[in-house]
């Protein structure tokens, strides 16, 4: 007598979630952090020709781990996404929450109804006309998606990696120093063991708040080694044509290290179920909330699942997801 | 076709997850055909569809040491009435190329925005820039695809110029309204005011020229332009408003100030009066 093959779909939803962790975990991390000047996008990526951090239109951009079959054609329809809305309405009416939303609800279609999930995490960041405008939203392999402030970690080693750059982390850091701090934490492995990543091994962009339109940028090697050399000098800079201000120049405010105590933010992480969006005041509804779809209700399991899998971290802080 | 509606689900549509061209033109026409500004059918009996937009007049292209520069007036007109004392005929294309148009201003102000939305389109999804070639034969496709329309008077003949990074130099691509490509070397003009500012062109460019004085001989052709056809608009000192001029250089597409061009065309008129009157 053959039972028939049944498989809980808390089990389903489980074993998914573990092979789309498993797939994430084995790539290289990406460290996307705020500073004064805007958000900067820093991963170890030796290759000049396959990106993880893009630009998407003319103030968001793109950061993904995982596949990069599978994130290239994320990143791609994003593109076409951005380019058809702005040549259907106007460039201002493109925005990383519309993005988002359509990102995750892709995310957690697939995760629901393909024979397998997306083996990816993705970081969707505008820069605003001010600090406080800026959004950078992170959406996981089911769907789910965080309104992040200041700073994410993903892929690899995410929980290690986002230990430490929450501890060095504050608001209104300058380009320099948030540069360095991303390095060092992509550079801290396993362990205690930490080693110094090239300018040559590493792939960082930004998004600048005060360029006008297109506000997306990738630093040549030279400037990045140069920012990353103490911030002391950067002297050479200029030599790549390039119209960044050294580290040093660049205002830093008030929150030098030594009081920057006062200054600090905790970073606060505002998890969001794709399908409660339209619900919670932080992403306020427009044309691309369309609330609950058909697969709506199947999209909260894995949410709801989530103390399960992480306890050691409930509340969804950064560094939970690896 | 619902494709930036993705009103049910919210999710994005297959096609944009499909892969494909990385072209945005390609895209629009396989899945949104509707969007493309060529693919209009005119209405039986319109008589004069020329009349429904108005006419774009003189642009000019010449080239520099280092670089190409492009102007053009600032006049649209419906038959003999001015329609805009305003309006912009220079565009960036994008960072190492200009485009200028002459001819239906409603299509071809459509066509600027499609065509400068195509090379950002590539250069973000290949990561790379086209060859200005490349640029100038995506510029004629969207111009062949225009032909129904230019058919029926609604001309679109624009004038493309940018810097070959390639080839360290400047240069300049005229079109017909059948999508034909042609390289022009030093200097070109289209519009109802070419034939002027082309004469003055020929007597005015030099080789060797630098940004400054390719300049002053581009605001003198308009200017020319402007005194002998009347779709041409001249230096506007009333209302302040001067030719747009743009150049393209290695250092990326630069439109020159006003308060400059005030200063040239002003030069230019005191030289004219000292002349003489038929000058």
């Amino acid at each position: 007598m053959n039972m028939p093959f049944y498989v809980s779909p808390e089990q389903l939803m489980k074993d998914r979630a573990d092979f789309a962790r498993k797939g994430i975990a084995r790539g290289r991390s990406v460290v996307v952090l705020a500073y004064d000047g805007g958000i900067a996008f820093a991963t170890e990526n030796p290759s000049r020709a396959l990106h993880k951090i893009s630009e998407i239109y003319d103030r968001i951009a793109f950061a993904a781990v995982g596949k990069y079959n599978e994130f290239e054609n994320l990143r791609v329809a994003g593109v076409r996404y951005a380019d058809m809305r702005g040549y259907s309405y106007d460039r201002s009416d493109v925005t990383a929450r519309g993005l988002a939303n359509a990102y995750a609800q892709t995310l957690g279609t697939v995760f629901i109804t393909e024979s397998k999930p997306l083996e990816v995490e993705i970081v969707v960041a505008e820069v605003g006309a001010t600090p406080e405008d800026d959004q950078i939203y992170r959406l996981t392999y089911d769907g789910t998606v965080a309104d992040e402030h200041g700073f994410v970690v993903m892929g690899g080693q995410a929980e290690q990696l986002g230990r430490k750059v929450k501890d060095g982390w504050r608001e209104n850091m300058s380009l320099g120093e948030a540069l360095r701090l991303a390095v060092a934490a992509l550079g801290s492995g396993e362990g205690s063991s930490s080693r110094t990543i090239e300018a040559a091994q590493l792939e960082v962009a930004v998004l600048e708040r005060d360029r006008p339109r297109r506000s997306f940028r990738r630093l040549a090697r030279q400037v990045l080694a140069d920012l990353l050399a103490d911030g002391a000098k950067t002297s050479s800079g200029e030599t790549s044509g390039d119209d960044l201000p050294p580290a040093d120049e660049l205002p830093v405010g008030t929150a030098t290290p030594g009081t920057a105590t006062a200054d600090t933010v905790p970073p606060d992480t505002v998890p969001l179920d794709t399908t409660d969006t339209g619900d919670t005041g932080t992403a306020s509804t427009g044309a691309d909330t369309t609330g609950t779809g058909p697969e709506g209700p199947a999209d909260a399991s894995p949410t709801e699942e989530k103390p399960d899998e992480r306890p050691e971290a409930p509340g969804g802080t950064p560094e939970t997801d690896r | 076709m619902t494709l930036s509606a993705d009103r049910t689900t919210g999710r994005l549509p297959d096609a944009f997850l499909r892969p494909g061209s990385s072209s945005f033109v390609d895209f629009l026409a396989e899945h949104a055909p509707d969007r493309l500004p060529g693919n209009r059918v005119m209405p039986a009996g319109v008589t004069d569809p020329a009349s429904l937009s108005p006419h774009a007049t003189t642009i000019v292209a010449l080239t520099f040491d280092g670089g190409v520069l492009l102007a053009g007036d600032r006049r649209a007109t419906a038959g003999p009435m001015i329609a805009s004392r305003s309006i912009e005929k220079v565009f960036p294309a994008d960072e190492y190329s200009a485009v200028g148009i002459a001819g239906s201003a409603g299509i071809g102000l459509e066509l600027v925005r499609l065509f400068q939305l195509e090379l950002e389109h590539y250069e973000k999804i290949e990561g790379s820039l086209l060859s200005l070639t490349g640029k100038a034969n995506r510029l004629a496709t969207m111009l062949r695809a225009n032909l129904p329309m230019a058919m029926q008077g609604l001309a679109v003949v624009p004038l493309f110029a940018g810097y070959d990074l390639d080839k360290g130099t400047g240069r300049i691509f005229s079109y017909d309204a059948t999508g034909g490509r042609y390289e022009e070397h030093e200097h070109h003009g289209v519009g109802s005011g070419s034939i002027f500012a082309r004469g003055a062109l020929k007597k005015l460019w030099r080789r060797g020229m630098d940004a400054e004085a390719a300049v002053h001989v581009a605001v003198e052709a308009l200017y020319d332009a402007a005194d002998d056809d009347s779709a041409t608009g001249g230096p506007d000192t009333v209302r302040g408003i001067f030719p747009v001029v743009a150049t393209v250089s290695v250092d990326g597409y630069q439109r020159i100030e006003d308060a400059e061009i005030s200063r040239v065309a002003e030069q230019i008129v005191a030289q004219r009066r000292e002349r003489g009157h038929l000058a």
